[in-house]
């Protein structure tokens, strides 16, 4: 019987820390996949975000750096602009991205950067414990809105694939879920895509993925992918909002 | 004469600007802030001639953070700005300094605290040199007092930071920013290789490289503080610079950048009026030449601080004199700058009160 | 240059008169003459209003400060900033004023006002923008403080690289203002 799954060869062996359930270890899998596929693991650099996935360069066996809260794209900016044939991509969550990061990736899109940003949505900010992030659903409850999020106080969450695909700079957009198989694949093949993108120069590509949080959601893994499927993907429809013009 | 016709008349921002391409210098981020945007606006016509990167980032935070990215990539990179902008770029400079990579950052200080005023100020001498972002950490601070040495600091600068592995800080203030002086680029004798292996370029034919600056282990970190701190060590033994005049006198004034130009010919006036007074002028504000100061130190000796500020430098003036001398303070701040005149009554006054 | 030589003066405007571009000129010919020399816009809120303001200053010594409250001389091209700058000319100082533009000049104990009609020697070359032109040469031919050639020579250096259709005329509109000068001496003899 022949080998049919096996730990990408751009992972290091270790075990990874993530929570069971949590679509990091997913995504982070795939991620390497890709890049194995690609064969690009000598020539692509990412970044680690402060947030669950901080660790990611524990995983990811390529030239990394660890930068600070949302600044992933502004500091991908400066990497591109040194080294323009290399593979850039940024790893972040909702806090990251949509919060603290919001100015850096909107500009980044803007720009029309040649890198690919992995965005981790989760609706909540994991590794601090389950506060309410930009993109946490109204009613949800976290650790800051206990009652349940109400838009009149805390306001409306934030559909970043809808938002950036209004900007000119942005050529591919697509939202995903990491909940079920066959979404896993769509995010595989979407994430190859977005790095394919990139690599012919067509401009700024995002993948938006709805993950799991079942720690953060305070759920079992098996509730949080039913989360995920009748409460998220609802809010946040998944498809490509922009391809890019060839 | 001959000397002069090779001469070229620049204002000090155009004069860094074009220092630092001369360093090497290929890739500037930054955004607009006044008094310093004639340094934007000429990396914006010059990079592309040279074939470097000129880019307005949307933020000094965004600005600061290309820089980290940039200088991570193994490549020589600047920003610029001014106290606000400089203040929104803290953090990065911590990351960047924890992160051990080199740069040169411009702080063309004007009045604040706040959004200020935007005549000359020394302000944010503290910032600068005690660290401004959080942790332990250190720019190495240079502060030109004319154009000619804002070019030279900014070329010298980009070589300390290859060798340290640190950000290096240009300090200087509106005036010398925005005035035009003769000067001349001096050319580089030797090019120093520097070893850049740890640049971020694509993991090929070699083991992976990360730039990280979170070491949640406390041994870890502290040794990683030790790490970096044996630089700044290494910084003060070889690294000070500072100008010093008729060091014999009894009267010494501490000053550095536009004040020290200012107060030079105040002493020149106190001198005709037969009152003699040295100077002693930092150049490099960290590492601080105490030496120069503990060395000279004494009971006959008066230190006179002259800051546009509410009183910064003067408490590393205090500290090098180690109390065998009076220190006295003397600030202008929001922006108004000490005349010369105003300079030689302080002194007058100062040199005749009883010890 | 053996001798103690000190000049400073104010020149202002409004943005467009080309204010920065004579003090960038007065500054660059002295430099060829072995001075030391400052130049320094204004970068006040003046700047935005529309005026226009810079010093320069010139010594046989190093220069501390290139900002000077009491200027010696002060040449003003419009009667904003005589209103503005006029007093702060120090005493035994001049005013260089563009009288074609100011119509209320005050009175100044002290101070020696020489009128220049810059922007009507200007208009009568075809081009009011080298007003600024006549002023400077009005201020080096009555303070001597560099030689008309040096000027000429920096004018011919500035505008080489893109205007050079222009050095003519700026050229003519200096030597006139250095002429009206010239004359009037001969006529009242001292000012």
């Amino acid at each position: 019987m022949g080998i049919i799954f096996q730990r990408p060869s751009s992972m290091f062996p270790v075990h990874t820390h993530y929570c069971a359930g949590c679509g990091h270890g997913i995504v982070n899998r795939l991620l390497a996949e890709v890049i194995d596929e690609l064969e690009i693991r000598e020539q692509v650099i990412g970044t680690a975000p402060v947030g669950c996935a901080v660790f990611l360069y524990n995983y990811l066996n390529c030239d990394m750096f660890e930068v600070a809260h949302g600044r992933g794209p502004a500091v991908m900016t400066g990497f591109k602009r040194v080294h323009p044939d290399l593979v850039a991509f940024t790893y972040q969550g909702d806090g990251d991205l949509a919060s603290i990061g919001m100015a850096e990736v909107i500009h980044a899109a803007a720009r029309g950067e040649n890198i690919t940003v992995i965005f981790i949505n989760n609706a909540v900010f994991g590794m601090t414990g389950g506060q309410m992030a930009p993109t946490t659903l109204p009613g949800q409850k976290t650790t800051t809105t206990p009652q349940g999020r109400t838009c009149k106080i805390y306001g409306h969450p934030i559909r970043v694939c809808e938002l950036l695909s209004t900007l000119e700079g942005a050529a591919y957009i697509v939202r995903s879920a990491v909940n079920k198989p066959q979404n896993v694949i769509k995010t595989k093949k979407a994430i190859k895509k977005a790095f394919e993108v990139q690599m012919k120069g067509l401009g700024f590509s995002m993948v938006e993925v709805l993950s799991q949080c079942p720690t953060g959601w305070r759920m079992s893994p098996i509730e949080s992918t039913r989360f995920v499927e009748e409460e998220m993907i609802p809010y946040y429809p998944l498809g490509e909002f922009k391809q890019p013009k060839v | 004469m001959g000397e002069l016709k090779e001469k070229t008349l620049l204002t000090g921002n155009e004069a860094i600007a074009e220092a630092a391409i001369k360093a090497g210098c290929r890739y500037f981020f930054g955004y607009p802030i006044t008094p310093q945007n004639k340094i934007p606006e000429y990396f914006s016509k010059r990079l592309p001639e040279v074939g470097g990167v000129y880019l307005q980032a949307e933020s000094e935070v965004a600005a600061i953070n290309m820089v980290f990215g940039a200088a991570g990539a193994g490549a020589r990179v600047m920003t610029s700005s001014s106290s606000p902008g400089i203040s929104l770029m803290q953090e990065g400079l911590s990351y960047i300094a924890a992160a051990e990579l080199p740069c040169v950052i411009v702080n063309i200080m004007r009045g604040g605290p706040g959004l200020g005023g935007i005549q000359p100020a020394q302000s944010d001498y503290f910032q600068a040199t005690k660290g401004g972002g959080h942790g332990d950490y250190h720019l190495l601070v240079l502060a030109p007092s004319s154009v000619q040495e804002a070019a030279d600091l900014t070329m010298h600068a980009f070589d300390l930071a290859d060798k340290y592995r640190n950000p290096v800080m240009i300090l200087g203030d509106g005036y010398i920013g925005q005035m035009m002086e003769p000067m001349i680029f001096r050319e580089k004798k030797d090019k120093v290789s520097i070893d850049k292996s740890w640049a971020l370029t694509g993991a090929k034919g070699r083991l992976r490289n990360l730039i990280r600056t979170c070491y949640l282990d406390p041994k870890e970190l502290e040794q990683h503080n030790l790490n970096i701190h044996n630089k700044y060590k290494a910084m003060k033994k070889t690294e000070q610079l500072a100008e010093t005049l008729e060091t014999d006198a009894d009267i010494i004034i501490v000053a550095f950048g536009t004040v020290a130009r200012i107060s030079k010919t105040a002493i020149k006036i106190l001198q005709s009026k037969g009152l003699k007074v040295g100077l002693i002028r930092p150049i490099t504000l960290f590492p601080f030449p105490s030496s120069e100061i503990s060395t000279m130190a004494n009971d006959d000796k008066r230190f006179i601080v002259i800051e546009m500020n509410m009183g910064q430098m003067v408490e590393d003036v205090i500290i090098g004199a180690g109390g065998k001398s009076e220190v006295h303070f003397y600030g202008r701040t929001g922006g108004v700058v000490p005349t010369c005149e105003e300079i030689v009554r302080v002194v007058q006054k100062i040199a005749k009160m009883e010890s | 240059m053996s001798e103690d030589f000190y000049e400073d003066v104010l020149m202002a405007g409004y943005s467009g008169q080309g204010l920065m571009f004579i003090g960038k000129l007065l500054a660059y010919s002295a430099m060829t003459e072995g001075r030391n020399v400052t130049w320094i816009p204004s970068y006040g809120v003046e700047m935005r209003g529309g005026s226009a303001n810079c010093t320069v200053v010139m010594s046989s010594r190093s220069i501390g400060s290139p900002v000077v409250a009491h200027p010696s001389t002060a040449i003003l091209m419009n009667q904003y900033s005589l209103e503005k700058f006029g007093s702060c000319v120090k005493v035994g100082g001049f005013l260089f004023l563009n009288s074609s533009l100011i119509t209320q000049k005050g009175k100044r104990g002290k101070i020696v006002t020489i009128e220049v009609p810059a922007t009507e020697i200007a208009i009568e070359l075809g081009n009011k923008q080298v007003a600024n032109m006549s002023m400077l040469g009005a201020y080096i031919a009555h303070l001597k403080v560099v030689s008309k050639q040096s000027v000429i020579k920096a004018l011919r250096l500035i505008l080489e690289t893109e205007k050079r259709n222009l050095f003519k005329i700026n050229k003519k509109a200096l030597e006139m203002g250095c002429e009206h000068i010239e004359s009037n001496i001969k006529k009242q003899g001292a000012f």
